[in-house]
C-alpha cells in the first residue's frame, strides 16, 4: 500500500466520519464544523488527484465563504430561544432504512456496472492545474462563465430582496 | 486508485445527505446536508475526470478538463443558491422564530 | 318478379315513413290518401304475383347476405309461393278495405294523431308482408316481432287512457312468452341443421338428420310461438283486451291478419307437424278447448267488440284444430273466409259504434236495422257466414274443418259442432240485441243515430260480397266434382291427405245436420232475444260473463307470483346487491380519496421521503429487469 492509497484512506474515513456527525450532532454549530471538516478532506482528495484549483476554490468558497455565510445565519437565529426541533424515532428510522436501501441499490447497481477496475490517475496529470484549466474556461467556456457571473448578481439581489422585507 | 472506490465513497457521501435530510427537521442542517450531497457529487466529477484524463492523455492533452470546469460551475451555482436559500431561513425564522422545516407546509394550501 | 316482391314490401314501408315523419306538416287528406295508395300499389303488385303464381308456382329470391357468421349464414330471402301468395293477397286486399275504411272512421282525430295512426297501420302491414313473404325463419321471425310491435302500438293508440296502455302491455308480453318459444325453436333449428331456410329445412335430407324428439321439441316451441301470436289458451287473454284499439286496428290485426300469422306459421311448417303427432294431438286438443272456452265466454259479453274479439280467438281455435287435424288446407281456407267475414263484422260494429256515438255495450243498442240499412244488412250476411249458413263462404270453411274432424273421430265432430252452434248462437244473439227491438239507448243518441258515410260502408259491402262468394274456391268435391280449387292450388306447399276419404253420403249428412242444427240454434237466438231486456245474470252465465275467471285465476298464480319475484330482485338484489356495489364504489372512492388527501400534508419532509423511495424503486427495478 503506498503513501497515496494510505492517505485516500485516511481522508475517506475523515470525510464519512464528519458527513455522519454532521448528521448527528445535536448542536447545529457543532453540524456546520463538521461539515467544514468534511469539506477540507474532500479538498484533500482533490489535492491527491491533482487537482489543485479545485482544491482551492473549494476551500475558499465551500469552507471559506459558504461555511461562514452559515455560521452568521446561526448567529442571527438566536439557538438558545429554539428547541431543536426533532422527528419521531420512527420517521427517523424510515429516513435511515430509505437511506440504507438506497446506497444498497446503487452499490448493487454498481457491482454490475463495466470499466470499474478502471484506474484514476493521482498525483500525476496537469489538466487540473490553474493554467490548464484558466485556458479551457476563457476560451471554450466563455459565455457559460459570463453568465454565470448574471446568475450571481440575480442571487445577490435576491438575497438581498428576500432579508429586507 | 480504482475508480471504484471512488464511486462507492460519492455513493456513501451521498446516502449520508439524504438520510440528513430525510431525519432533520431543522432547516439550516437539512441545507448543509444538500451541500454535502452536491460535494459527493462534485468528487465524483473529479475522479471521473482524472480517469478520463488516464485513458485519453495520448490522444487529447487536455482530455477531462470539462470534467472539473463542470465542479467548478456547480460551485458557482451551489454558492448562489445558499446565499438565496439562507436568506429565506433567515426571513423564516423572522416570522415563525424557528427554523423547523414543517412549518413550510404552505403547499398543502 | 323480384322486383315486384320488393316493391309489395317497401311500398308500405315507404308510406310509414312519410305518414311517420311528416304527420305535423300533411293534411289529413294527404295522409289518408298516402297510406291507401301505397297499401293500393302492394295489393296490385301482389294481384300481379298471384297470376303469375298461378302459372308458374313458387320461387326463392335472395337479395343479399343478412347475418354471416363463419359457415352459418342467414340471407335475406323471400319467399313467394302458393300458401304465402294467398296471404299476401288478405294481407292487401283485406288491409286496403280497412285502410279506406279508417280514413273516414278516424276523421275526428287531430292530423298529427291520424299521421301516427296511419304510419303504425302502413308499417304493420309491412311486417306482415315480411312474415308472410321471408323465406327463412329469422326473416319471418323480424317479421312476427314486427307485427307484435305494431299491435302494442295500435292497442295503445289512445295512450291517454291508463286502461288501454295496460291492454297494450299484457298483449305485448304475452306475445313476448310465445316469441320465447319461436326464438328457441329457431335456435334449436340452427343448432341441429345450421341453416333456417324453409327450403332446406323441409327437404328430405334435413328431416332424415332430426331425430323424433327434435321434431315434436320444434314443432312444440314453434306452436308455443303460435299461441301467443294467435290468442290461443293458455295466452289467449290479451286478445280481447286489444280491443282497446281503434275498431279498424281489432278488424285489420286483431280479426284478420296478424292472429292468424299463428295458422300460417303452422301451414308453412305443415311437413314438420305432420311427423309430430304428439304435437299433433296437443294441438287439436288446446285448438279445440279454446274455441269452445271463447264461444261460451262470446255468450254472456255484452261489450260488441268483446263478443267478436272472443269469436275470432274462438274461430282460431277451429282453425287450431284444423291444423292439429293435419287439414292444413280447411284452416288456410277457414283464415281466409274468416278475413272476409270477421273484417267484415268488426267494420260493421266500427260502424255501429260510430252511430252510437262510442257506445259499445249492447245493452242500450236495439232496433239499429231501420237506422243503419247497410250496416244491419251487411252485418247480418257476416253473421250468416260466420255461423256456417250454406251458401256463404264461412259453411265450406268450417264443413271442410268438420268433415275432417269427423273422418279423424266422430267424438271430436260433435264436440267441434258444439263450438260452431255455440257460434251461431253468440253472433246471432249479438245481431238480435243490436239490431232488433227497440232502442234502449239515450235520447240524444236516438237523435245522432245515422248511417256511417260511404268510405265506411263501401268496404263493408265489398266485404260483403266477398264473404258470400270466397266459398267457391273450395267447394268441396261432394258437391262439385274438381270444386276444390284451394287445395288443388295449395297441393305443393301442403301434402293432401286422402286416407279417410268418407263416402259421399255421410259427407251430405253432415253438411245436413249441421245446417240444420245451426239454423235451429238461429232461431232459438230469435226467439229469446229479439225483444231483449237487461236481466242480471245467475250460475253459470255469470261464469261465462267472468270469462271463466282465467283473467282472476293468472293475476292470483302468474302475475302476483311474478310480481312477488320482483320485489324479492328489487329489494334483494338490487338494492343490497347492485345499487350496494354501484354506492360502494362511490363511497370506497369518497372515502379513499378522504385517505389520500392526508398524503398531501405539505410537509417537505415528508415529499423528500416518497422521492426518496421513489427513486430506491426506479433504481432496483432497473437493477433487477435491465438483464
Amino acid at each position: 500500500m503506498g503513501v497515496t492509497a494510505i492517505l485516500f484512506w485516511i481522508l475517506s474515513s475523515l470525510a464519512l466520519l464528519s458527513a455522519i456527525m454532521i448528521v448527528v450532532s445535536k448542536n447545529p454549530v457543532h453540524s456546520v464544523l463538521w461539515l467544514i471538516l468534511v469539506f477540507f478532506a474532500i479538498s484533500g482528495h482533490y489535492l491527491l488527484l491533482n487537482a489543485q484549483f479545485l482544491a482551492i476554490v473549494n476551500i475558499i468558497v465551500y469552507a471559506g465563504a459558504i461555511m461562514v455565510l452559515f455560521l452568521y445565519v446561526l448567529m442571527l437565529i438566536d439557538l438558545k430561544k429554539i428547541v431543536d426541533p426533532q422527528r419521531s424515532l420512527w420517521i427517523k428510522l424510515v429516513g435511515v432504512a430509505t437511506g440504507c436501501c438506497l446506497l444498497l441499490v446503487l452499490i448493487a447497481a454498481l457491482s454490475k456496472a463495466d470499466q470499474t477496475t478502471a484506474l484514476t490517475q493521482t498525483i500525476g496529470g496537469n489538466i487540473g492545474l490553474v493554467e490548464n484549466l484558466g485556458k479551457i474556461l476563457f476560451s471554450e467556456y466563455l459565455v457559460p462563465f459570463e453568465i454565470s457571473s448574471i446568475l450571481f448578481l440575480s442571487a445577490m439581489v435576491g438575497a438581498v430582496v428576500i432579508g429586507k422585507k | 486508485m480504482p475508480i471504484y472506490y471512488y464511486i462507492v465513497l460519492a455513493i456513501v457521501l451521498f446516502c449520508i445527505g439524504i438520510v440528513g435530510v430525510l431525519v432533520r427537521r431543522n432547516a439550516i442542517i437539512v441545507f448543509m446536508c444538500i451541500e454535502l450531497m452536491l460535494n459527493a457529487v462534485n468528487l465524483l466529477m473529479v475522479a471521473f475526470s482524472k480517469m478520463h484524463h488516464l485513458k485519453n492523455a495520448a490522444i487529447n492533452a487536455s482530455a477531462g478538463s470539462d470534467g472539473q470546469l463542470f465542479v467548478f460551475f456547480i460551485m458557482v451555482v451551489a454558492a448562489a443558491e445558499v446565499s438565496v436559500g439562507l436568506a429565506i431561513i433567515v426571513m423564516l425564522f423572522r416570522n415563525t422564530h424557528s427554523v423547523d422545516i414543517n412549518f413550510l407546509n404552505r403547499l398543502k394550501h | 318478379m323480384k322486383e315486384f316482391l320488393l316493391v309489395i314490401l317497401v311500398a308500405p314501408f315507404v308510406g310509414f315513413l312519410i305518414n311517420g315523419l311528416f304527420r305535423n306538416v300533411l293534411s289529413k287528406k294527404i295522409i289518408a290518401f298516402n297510406a291507401c295508395g301505397q297499401i293500393l300499389i302492394s295489393f296490385l303488385f301482389s294481384l300481379v304475383v298471384f297470376s303469375t303464381i298461378l302459372e308458374s308456382g313458387g320461387a326463392i329470391f335472395e337479395y343479399y347476405n343478412f347475418i354471416k357468421v363463419g359457415s352459418f349464414q342467414i340471407p335475406f330471402a323471400l319467399q313467394i309461393d302458393q300458401l304465402s301468395s294467398i296471404f299476401l293477397l288478405i294481407i292487401t286486399g283485406v288491409g286496403f278495405l280497412i285502410h279506406v275504411y279508417s280514413a273516414s272512421y278516424m276523421k275526428e282525430e287531430s292530423s298529427a294523431h291520424f299521421g301516427r295512426y296511419f304510419s303504425y297501420l302502413n308499417l304493420f302491414i309491412f311486417f306482415m308482408l315480411l312474415l308472410v313473404l321471408g323465406a327463412n325463419f329469422v326473416i319471418m321471425f323480424i317479421g312476427w316481432e314486427g307485427v307484435g310491435l305494431c299491435s302494442y302500438l295500435l292497442i295503445g293508440y289512445w295512450f291517454k287512457n291508463t286502461e288501454y296502455n295496460y291492454a297494450a302491455r299484457k298483449a305485448f308480453v304475452m306475445n313476448r312468452i310465445g316469441d320465447l318459444g319461436f326464438l328457441i325453436a329457431i335456435f334449436w333449428l340452427i343448432a341441429k341443421l345450421d341453416t333456417t331456410s324453409f327450403s332446406i329445412i323441409f327437404s328430405n335430407e334435413s328431416l332424415a338428420k332430426l331425430s323424433t324428439l327434435d321434431i315434436t321439441a320444434i314443432t312444440l316451441l314453434l306452436f308455443v310461438g303460435a299461441t301467443g301470436k294467435s290468442a290461443q289458451i293458455p295466452l289467449y287473454t290479451w286478445l280481447p283486451d286489444a280491443m282497446a284499439g281503434p275498431t279498424p286496428v281489432s278488424a285489420l290485426i286483431h280479426a284478420a291478419t296478424m292472429v292468424t300469422a299463428g295458422v300460417y306459421l303452422v301451414a308453412r311448417c305443415n311437413v314438420l307437424y305432420s311427423l309430430a303427432p304428439i304435437t299433433q294431438t296437443i294441438i287439436v286438443c288446446i285448438g279445440l278447448a279454446t274455441a269452445i272456452l271463447a264461444a261460451t265466454i262470446a255468450l254472456k259479453q255484452n261489450d260488441i267488440k268483446k263478443i267478436l274479439a272472443y269469436s275470432t280467438v274462438s274461430q282460431l281455435g277451429f282453425m287450431f284444430f284444423a291444423l292439429g287435424l293435419g287439414a292444413y288446407t280447411a284452416a288456410v281456407f277457414h283464415v281466409i273466409t274468416h278475413a272476409f267475414f270477421k273484417a267484415l263484422l268488426f267494420l260493421g260494429s266500427g260502424s255501429v259504434i260510430h252511430a252510437m256515438g262510442g257506445e259499445q255495450d249492447i245493452r242500450k243498442m236495439g232496433g239499429l236495422s231501420k237506422k243503419l240499412k247497410i250496416t244491419y244488412w251487411t252485418f247480418f250476411i257476416g253473421c250468416l257466414a260466420i255461423a256456417g249458413i250454406p251458401p256463404f263462404s264461412g259453411f265450406f270453411s268450417k264443413d271442410a274443418i268438420l268433415v275432417s274432424a269427423f273422418a279423424k273421430s266422430p267424438a271430436l265432430y260433435f264436440m267441434v259442432l258444439l263450438g260452431a252452434l255455440l257460434t251461431a248462437f253468440y253472433m246471432f244473439r249479438l245481431l238480435f240485441i243490436t239490431f232488433s227491438g227497440s232502442f234502449r239507448g239515450t235520447k240524444e243518441q236516438q237523435q245522432h243515430l245515422h248511417e256511417s258515410p260511404a268510405v265506411m260502408t263501401l268496404p263493408l259491402i265489398i266485404l260483403a260480397i266477398l264473404s258470400l262468394v270466397a266459398g267457391v274456391i273450395g267447394i268441396p268435391d261432394v258437391l262439385l266434382n274438381g270444386g276444390d280449387k284451394l287445395s288443388e292450388f295449395l297441393s305443393p306447399i301442403i301434402f293432401v291427405n286422402n286416407e279417410h276419404q268418407l263416402s259421399h253420403s255421410t259427407e251430405y249428412l253432415l253438411m245436413g245436420l249441421s245446417t240444420i242444427l245451426i239454423i235451429g240454434v238461429i232461431v232459438v237466438a230469435w226467439v229469446l232475444f229479439k225483444k231483449y231486456k237487461t236481466t242480471e245474470t245467475v250460475g253459470i252465465g255469470k261464469f261465462f260473463e267472468n270469462k271463466w275467471y282465467v283473467d282472476e285465476l293468472y293475476n292470483k298464480t302468474i302475475v302476483n307470483s311474478i310480481n312477488k319475484l320482483a320485489k324479492i330482485c328489487n329489494d334483494i338484489i338490487e338494492k343490497s346487491g347492485i345499487d350496494a356495489v354501484v354506492n360502494g364504489v362511490g363511497r370506497l372512492v369518497h372515502y379513499g380519496s378522504r385517505q389520500l388527501r392526508l398524503l398531501q400534508s405539505g410537509q417537505v419532509g415528508n415529499y423528500i421521503l416518497v422521492m426518496v423511495l421513489c427513486m430506491v424503486l426506479v433504481f432496483s427495478f432497473q437493477f433487477i429487469f435491465k438483464k
